[in-house]
């Protein structure tokens, strides 16, 4: 199914498309491969795979921490490319890759998109890839039919805002907050007025990220976006849970955002 | 044609690499600069604060001792060790923290290796009343803990920084985190001519005083331009410094990076000698990195010369040739910072060691006549730590 696809199929329900982060390879290769059949039945929408990397300047401890742990176990991208190949007959909904852009830039864009379209990646986002830096990357992957999500943010301006949409395919990432991944107990005042603003500028859905991490958050967000993230609160689960409670709380919790995810 | 280009490239290195939500604010700094940049207001106060606070000029002092010691080339030394806080950094806060406070920014964060730019920010903001936060790796603080207490005298706050490597690479990465945090009451003042445009550039032309000084002096003393100019090379802001007022004139440029135990060890931050263009910390640039673009650890005695990445333009001069890159292990960069100990009563800093440790090797091989000028970016106060432990090392 393709990115657009399961928003629309989700939104005609009444429904928001949930949309999980786990880091690639974490916390070990069988529990992650297993993590995404456990997102898919739970109701997630769509997954985004995070592949680490050394410097990630835009994460907060949580995300830092996963992506350290993977790293040490061996799991850059070429691994994780090939883990997603072998199995990627065990889940049906859509699988995104985020990560830096160094390790895509340094395998090749043209090996990469060799890879992806093995492991039937649908989407990218690169959050050190701003549009300007792009011309060539959206060239490529929109060769491949696979979808550039761009991401706004709070100080991005609605004209800009209007520019990087018209860069972006599947769905425009709107970071909620200025600041790095992690969870904030309040979400920002602003938050409602800035997604609205955006419906103005573009038609694509709009998926929030950073900092959400309960069923109330995702209930008080829906009517206001058509996809949530919810990243190092999953994280964080997985690193507190003991290892044969983890698909059962991570089932639960899931469904949960996605429940409270009716409009 | 001038570098940088319209979207802040050299060629093709640099560029703008971070996360959206600083796009906008890098783009409002660069505005900020180019204005102030010809305001006649702002750089007749940068020039008082340099002129009497930072103590600028720096002599140019031509060190006989040593260029008869070597039996060749004439060598020139420009003192940038004799400035307030002990070496060149101060050149460049005092300029982005004037501007900061232009642009209204209360809150100055930067990120700090050896302490040197750290205590030179925390400088400038006690001098102009601004709110200071410096990152700085765990493992660093340990090795510099006269420069944390400095900072703190300043009253400055220094944050440890716990991630990854402990040292300076993971201090930007923290240091970038706070900044995409607090991005509208903060100005992250970055310390080398790294990172995404403005930076690159606005370091440059800050640090660019250093060579115009210098082919002014130079004109004076010797009546032409110098044959070489010799500069260490970490982030690359005093060798950019040096550089740059020479662009284009016939004068040979060398930038001398760090070897540490030997390239082929492994353990070294030699960037441009033995790196591969990557993307890091905002800018397309040579790094030093493994097969699956992961940044590697590196290695140096001189703190300041030890990070993975190095300044887009100098990634450019190398490409095109402008300036040569070599390299010289931490054992020659103690000879020389030995040498001219003894032979001028200067206590280098290790980094400033570096550059005087290739000339050491290239004197001897030119005629009388030529004349190399080398820049002495800080004084070795800061280093006395390291060197004593070496020396308590070999006496066992």
């Amino acid at each position: 199914m393709k990115i657009k696809e399961v928003f629309e199929e989700t939104l005609r329900k009444g429904k928001r498309v949930i949309i999980p982060y786990i880091t690639g390879g974490f916390p070990d290769p069988r529990t992650f491969l297993e993590l995404l059949e456990c997102l898919q039945e739970a109701g997630a929408g769509m997954i985004e795979v995070g592949v680490p990397f050394s410097d990630p300047v835009a994460d907060g401890p949580v995300i830092q921490e996963s992506s350290q742990k993977a790293l040490e176990m061996g799991m850059g991208l070429k691994k994780i490319l090939s883990l997603l190949i072998q199995n990627r007959h065990r889940v049906n909904i859509p699988l995104i890759l985020m990560g830096y852009y160094n390790p895509f830039f340094k395998m090749g864009i043209d090996e990469l998109m060799k890879l992806a379209k093995e492991a039937d990646i649908k989407g990218f986002i690169v959050p050190d890839l701003p549009v300007e830096e792009a011309k060539d990357w959206t060239s490529k992957l929109k060769k491949e039919s696979i979808d550039t999500i761009f991401l706004v943010a709070p100080t991005t301006s609605m004209e800009r805002a209007r520019v990087i949409a018209s860069f972006t395919t599947g769905f425009l990432y709107c970071i909620s907050v200025t600041g790095v991944t992690g969870m904030r107990e309040k979400l920002p005042e602003y938050l409602k007025d800035y997604l609205k603003s955006l419906r103005k500028v573009t038609s694509l859905p709009r998926a929030v990220g950073f900092g959400i991490s309960s069923p109330q958050q995702v209930k008080e967000i829906s009517p206001y976006a058509e996809g949530i993230v919810v990243g190092s609160a999953l994280i964080k689960l997985i690193m507190e849970t003991e290892k044969k409670e983890i698909y059962r709380k991570v089932r639960n919790f899931i469904s949960s955002l996605v429940e409270a995810s009716h409009v | 044609m001038r570098f940088p280009d319209k979207g802040g490239k050299f060629g093709k290195f640099g560029g703008k690499f971070v996360p959206e939500t600083l796009i906008p604010l890098l783009h409002e700094l660069e505005e900020a600069y180019l204005y102030y940049r010809k305001d006649k207001d702002f750089q007749r106060e940068l020039t008082y604060y340099l002129k009497e606070y930072a103590g600028r000029p720096t002599p140019l002092y031509y060190a006989k001792r040593l260029t008869h010691q070597l039996g060749g080339a004439r060598i020139y030394l420009k003192r940038e060790d004799l400035l307030h806080t002990g070496a060149h950094k101060i050149n460049n806060t005092l300029g982005q923290a004037l501007l900061a406070k232009r642009m209204g920014k209360r809150r100055i964060i930067a990120e700090t290796g050896a302490g040197q730019h750290g205590v030179a920010t925390a400088t400038a903001c006690a001098l102009l009343g601004l709110e200071c936060v410096v990152y700085m790796g765990e493992v660093d603080m340990e090795r510099q803990k006269m420069n944390v207490f400095r900072m703190k005298l300043l009253g400055a706050e220094v944050r440890p920084v716990k991630t990854g490597s402990r040292t300076l690479k993971d201090a930007i990465n923290e240091a970038i985190r706070d900044w995409v945090t607090n991005v509208r009451t903060t100005h992250y003042l970055i310390g080398s001519v790294v990172g995404p445009h403005p930076y690159p550039m606005m370091v440059r032309d800050f640090q660019s005083i250093i060579g115009k000084e210098v082919k002014r002096d130079i004109l004076k003393k010797e009546g032409r331009i110098p044959d070489y100019l010799i500069a260490c090379v970490g982030g690359g802001s005093n060798s950019m410094g040096l550089f740059y007022p020479f662009v284009g004139k016939k004068v040979k440029m060398i930038g001398v990076e760090a070897g540490g135990m030997g390239i082929h060890t492994g353990k070294h931050s030699a960037t441009l000698n033995a790196g591969t263009p990557g993307i890091l910390h905002g800018a397309y640039t040579y790094l030093l990195q493994d097969e699956e673009g992961q940044i590697k650890e590196t290695h140096s005695i001189a703190p300041g010369l030890d990070y993975p990445g190095v300044g887009p333009e100098h990634s450019y001069f190398k490409e095109t040739g402008i300036v040569e890159y070599t390299s010289v292990t931490d054992e020659e960069a103690k000879e020389a910072f030995h040498l001219l100990s003894r032979l001028e009563g200067i206590i280098p800093a290790l980094e400033s060691a570096h550059a005087l440790a290739y000339t050491l090797k290239l004197a001897p091989t030119l005629e009388k006549e030529k004349i190399i000028v080398v820049n002495l970016s800080g004084r070795g106060d800061k280093d006395l730590g390291i060197i004593l432990e070496d020396e308590n090392k070999r006496s066992f």
